[in-house]
């Protein structure tokens, strides 16, 4: 009986956490046992992939059997014996582990370019990537084309930057290309400072060969030699892989003097951010590699003039880079034509908030909201309502259900209000208050201020300031026009885009959710029953009968009543955890 | 050189020159509070902001290139609205004690409050508060008052080579100080107090000595041959301060001995008239000095005189000691704090008067 069996176990940030670690050990032990016994499997690998998105599934295994792929959910350690003996030993796949549809609507609809090989090729292991064509593009562009070709190509494949300003990757590089200097630098952004984002971090742990590629090439585009990936120390494995990366171009002859065998010579090094926001601003970054504190800086020149160690500089995206070796290889028109007039290509999208399907999306420029939230995420959970979109990580702003059909791209979302940024996408129900998430943004940005320019260092503050008055119910007549005028003011006076986004939020819930500030402010009542001190939790009598599991559940003995009689919610005690709340099983428990 | 217009007047200046430069030149006032001419640029506090024909918002005119043919706005109604609103939110993180503060008249953020005429404030809120912990005798930092323009660091790391110290923090809680935020243990030349606009830093020993209607004296430092001008602020006749200007040899630098080593003026201990020694003192054995393991001006008697009745007396002795001992016997040493010129001439007058070459110096000739 000769098989050929593959297993591959998710090991990206979120398989890791869930323990894919122990299952792929698991699956080891079985194999190698099963194999000292039994020669039974002609080849057989456990094979370590990077990210495949859909963590709210982890841990993801696929199993392949003479090409036919299963693929299982939520695998634990202790599951992996009853999998190898059913499935693998006797053929019978383990149906009740099986991903149902979600996950195939939510894979199905996406088109995955930069996210093509996270999931599918081992990231440790230069060969996988050169297995699936990897190099072939840097290969091509040493070996048959002139910078300016290469200029050229990504100049018209419509690629726009990934990092949230989507200024043209052509044109920068061509900038980069014409200025003379002795010394120039390529550097990939891969700071990913937004809380929640984890698009680079994926790209970085699941195909760092593909960034490389992408910077070598930009590297004989430009005419640089010296390289930096800057990314944050708390990536440990992004950077574990992307060393291991390097150390095995380095082999290869991909990286250091005379690569590919021509007179080129491209030194690539990691830097190790420590975990500043701000850091992800190019000039900040900047700064951060020259051993300097991570402040923006006012841009008199260019990057491509003078950036780092005031050298001509080209500097882009983790997503960037990893698209230019596909681009090279499929061409820019091909590219182009994945997007919108304005911006070739895909983009890859982390989806989370309240819709069933959560996780890495990649979906072409062009595709609109509702087809993200409704089929690739699947809709919303429960039986809830949509209530907004918030895209662009925290400085960007809230897209309200009227511009559902808004098709995205760096255009269309600023038109809305709000940005695409690095590409977060939170889904937001009817049980959001949208000043407490205004808030909830703004605590973010206003803690990250560099502290250089007083708009943003004292201005989101004071932003904060009001918004916390507001929703402990201390809000004032007068209170919203200060903050939209606060607001736009860091908006036009702050000198970098940290300070210029960050009223965005706020200004973007305003334009769109200015009834909630009202109610906060005039009747003292948060409409989606969120901020605490606004609401209050009862008791419904006619309901409750008596059963006690609030008062069990009250943390701060807060409920009164008999059993098998209605209780009583002391108002004057109660924290508003919202324990009793949850832990009702007749909806006997409202709050307002 | 570009030519651009500012506020409807032409103005030419060199490549490279900032829009600010330009304005300064034509003398068209512009509030800024982080520039220093001397200093990288830095654009932090936002209040020179300048609307640029064309350009979609207003800009910073401290870092910004001076182009061919723009078309500037250094005032109106919105930028106004935009500058006020900025002072308003520096000075809403700013303690109200002007009163009792060292600055106070001579403050850019006071100055500029007054223009604006901020009485009421729409964005009071939490503030920076800090503890002090100041053991050194020269710099006073009373860092609420801070408004994080970044010249004190920038002049340390820049003109001074220093680098004592950076910012810290974010957010709000942004503050300038040393590493781990430890006291300042620096060179205390003081070049940080100088450039600070505001009353964040200012000099220990200034403390309750005066702020208004001093005397300004130009004087040259007495302590090196640099020979840096110095401003003495005096008071009663007291010297309280020592400044120094911008467009003087030395650009307004100082060190720690010009800025803050003017105590000697007004010490019982400074010698004001020559003194002829007469005798030792009561008691002092010429070989055996009293309080330490040299014989020193303690020892001795003294009698005051006139210049002339000691250059005198100098002449005749150092004649004696020639004639009778010969050339060789005599040495001379001179001084740092002397200019080149008094220098060239007591080498000349060692060498060709006396006839010898026993002649040095502190910093050596
Ligand atoms: C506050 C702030 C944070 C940023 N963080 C990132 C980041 O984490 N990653 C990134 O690639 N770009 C970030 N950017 C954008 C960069 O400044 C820069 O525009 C981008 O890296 C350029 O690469 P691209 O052209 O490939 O997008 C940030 C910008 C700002 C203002
Ligand atoms: S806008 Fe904020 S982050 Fe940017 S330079 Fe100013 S203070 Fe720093
Ligand atoms: S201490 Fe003075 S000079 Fe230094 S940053 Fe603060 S205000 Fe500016
Ligand atoms: S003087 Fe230009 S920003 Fe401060």
């Amino acid at each position: 009986m000769n098989k050929d069996i593959a297993i591959k176990v998710c090991a990206g940030t979120g398989g890791v956490a869930s323990g894919g670690e122990e299952v792929l050990s698991a699956f080891r032990n079985s194999i190698s046992s099963a194999g000292l016994e039994a020669t039974i499997y002609e080849k057989c690998s456990a094979h370590r992939v990077g990210c495949r998105g859909f963590c709210a599934k982890d841990v993801l295994v696929d199993v392949i059997i003479n090409g036919e792929k299963t693929t299982y959910k939520h695998i634990k350690p202790d599951m992996v014996a009853r999998i190898f003996d059913e499935h693998i030993m006797k053929g019978n796949p383990v149906t009740e582990w099986i991903v149902g549809e979600a996950y195939f609507n939510f894979h199905n609809k996406q088109t995955k370019v930069v996210l093509s090989h996270c999931g599918e090729i081992d990231p440790e292991d230069i060969n996988a990537y050169i297995a699936v064509g990897g190099y072939k593009a840097a290969k091509k562009a040493f070996a048959s084309m002139s910078p300016e070709e290469i200029v050229d190509v990504v100049k018209s494949s419509n690629l726009r930057g990934r990092g949230g300003a989507g200024f043209p990757t052509g044109i920068k590089w061509e900038l980069g290309l014409r200025i003379e200097s002795d010394i120039k630098y390529v550097i990939c952004n891969g700071d990913e400072g937004d809380p929640g984002a984890f698009m680079d971090r994926s790209v970085m742990e699941g195909d760092p060969h593909a960034v490389i590629e992408g910077m070598i090439i930009c590297a004989k585009a430009t005419g640089s030699h010296h390289g930096y990936i800057y990314v944050r120390a708390e990536y440990p494995l992004a950077v574990k892989r992307l060393q291991m990366a390097i150390d095995q171009c380095k082999q290869s002859g991909f990286l250091g003097n005379n690569i590919f065998g021509t007179d080129f010579g491209f030194d690539l090094k990691i830097f190790q951010g420590a975990g500043a926001f701000v850091c992800g601003e190019a000039t900040a970054l900047m700064r951060s590699i020259e051993g300097k504190r991570g402040m923006p800086t006012p841009k008199l020149w260019r990057s491509a003039e003078k950036g780092l160690w005031d050298k001509p500089t080209v500097l882009n995206n983790v997503e960037t880079f990893a698209n230019i070796p596909r681009i090279i290889m499929n061409g820019a028109n091909w590219y182009r034509n994945l997007g919108t007039d304005r911006s070739g290509g895909t983009k890859v999208f982390s989806l989370s908030g309240k819709v069933k399907n959560t996780g890495l999306i990649e979906v072409p420029l062009g595709v609109t909201l509702r087809d993200i939230i409704f089929d690739i995420g699947g809709g919303i959970e429960g039986e809830k309502s949509f209530k907004a979109l918030q895209t662009g990580g925290p400085s960007g702003g809230c897209i309200p259900a009227e511009f559902l059909d808004t098709e995205v791209d760096y255009e269309s979302l600023a038109q809305v209000g709000s940005i695409m940024g690095s590409g977060g996408m939170v889904v937001l129900d009817e049980t959001s208050c949208m000043v407490n998430t205004a808030k909830f943004f703004l605590e973010f940005t206003q803690a990250e201020s560099c502290g250089k320019c007083t708009p943003c260092r004292i201005g989101t503050k004071r932003m904060l300031e009001i918004l916390e008055r507001i929703t402990s119910g201390n809000g004032k007549e007068g209170d919203i026009e200060l903050l939209e005028e606060l607001g736009h003011h860091i908006r036009a006076t702050s000198l970098c885009g940290l300070g210029m986004t960050a009223p965005n939020p706020v200004l973007s819930t305003l334009r769109y959710f200015r009834n909630e500030y009202e109610s906060h402010i005039r009747d003292k009542k948060c409409p989606a029953a969120v901020c605490k001190d606004l609401i209050t939790y009862s008791v419904l009598e006619e309901i409750c009968n008596g059963c006690g599991a609030c008062k069990r559940a009250c943390p701060a003995d807060a409920v009164r009543g008999k059993r098998k009689s209605p209780h009583r919610i002391d108002p004057e005690i109660c924290i508003k955890c919202g324990t009793c709340f949850d832990a009702c099983k007749f909806k006997a428990i409202i709050k307002i | 050189m570009v030519t651009l217009k500012i506020d409807g007047k032409k103005v030419t200046v060199r490549k490279l020159s900032t829009v600010l430069d330009a304005a300064r030149k034509l003398d068209i006032p512009i509030p800024t509070l982080c520039h220093h001419p001397e200093l990288s640029p830095f654009g932090g506090c936002r209040l020179c902001l300048i609307e640029i024909k064309g350009y979609p918002k207003p800009v910073a005119s401290c870092t910004t290139f001076a182009k061919e043919g723009m078309e500037i706005i250094t005032a109106s109604p919105s930028l106004e609205k935009l500058r006020r609103t900025t002072l308003e939110l520096i000075l809403s993180d700013h303690p109200k004690d002007c009163m009792v503060c060292e600055r106070a008249g001579d403050c850019k953020l006071q100055e500029l409050a007054y223009f604006y005429g901020i009485r009421e404030n729409r964005f009071e809120g939490e503030r920076r508060i800090y503890t002090k912990k100041d053991n050194n005798p020269f710099v006073a930092r009373e860092m609420e008052k801070c408004i994080l323009c970044g010249q004190c660091v920038r002049i340390c790391d820049e003109i001074q080579g220093v680098g004592a110290i950076d910012f810290a923090y974010r957010g709000l809680k942004t503050k300038i100080c040393p590493p781990f935020e430890k006291d300042l243990d620096c060179e205390f030349c003081g070049q940080c107090v100088s450039v600070c606009p505001t009353g964040a830093l200012t000099g220990k020993m200034w403390a309750h000595k005066g702020r208004q209607n001093f005397k300004e004296v130009e004087t040259v430092c007495p302590y090196c041959g640099c020979g840096c001008n110095l401003t003495l602020h005096v008071w009663r006749n007291e010297v309280i301060r020592v400044s120094s200007k911008e467009d003087t040899i030395n650009e307004g630098w100082l060190c720690a001995k010009g800025r803050f080593g003017y105590g000697f003026i007004h010490s019982p201990d400074r010698l004001a008239k020559p003194l002829i020694r007469t005798a030792p003192k009561e008691g002092v054995d010429l070989n055996k000095p009293q309080n330490s393991s040299r014989f020193t001006i303690h020892d001795s008697q003294f009698k005051e005189v006139s210049w002339d009745e000691a250059l005198d007396y100098i002449a005749v002795k150092l004649k004696e000691t020639k004639e009778k001992y010969g050339s060789d016997a005599v040495g001379g040493l001179s001084s740092a704090r002397c200019t080149n010129e008094e220098n060239y001439l007591f080498q000349k007058f060692i060498r060709a008067v006396i006839g010898t070459n026993n002649v040095d110096h502190c910093a050596r000739y």
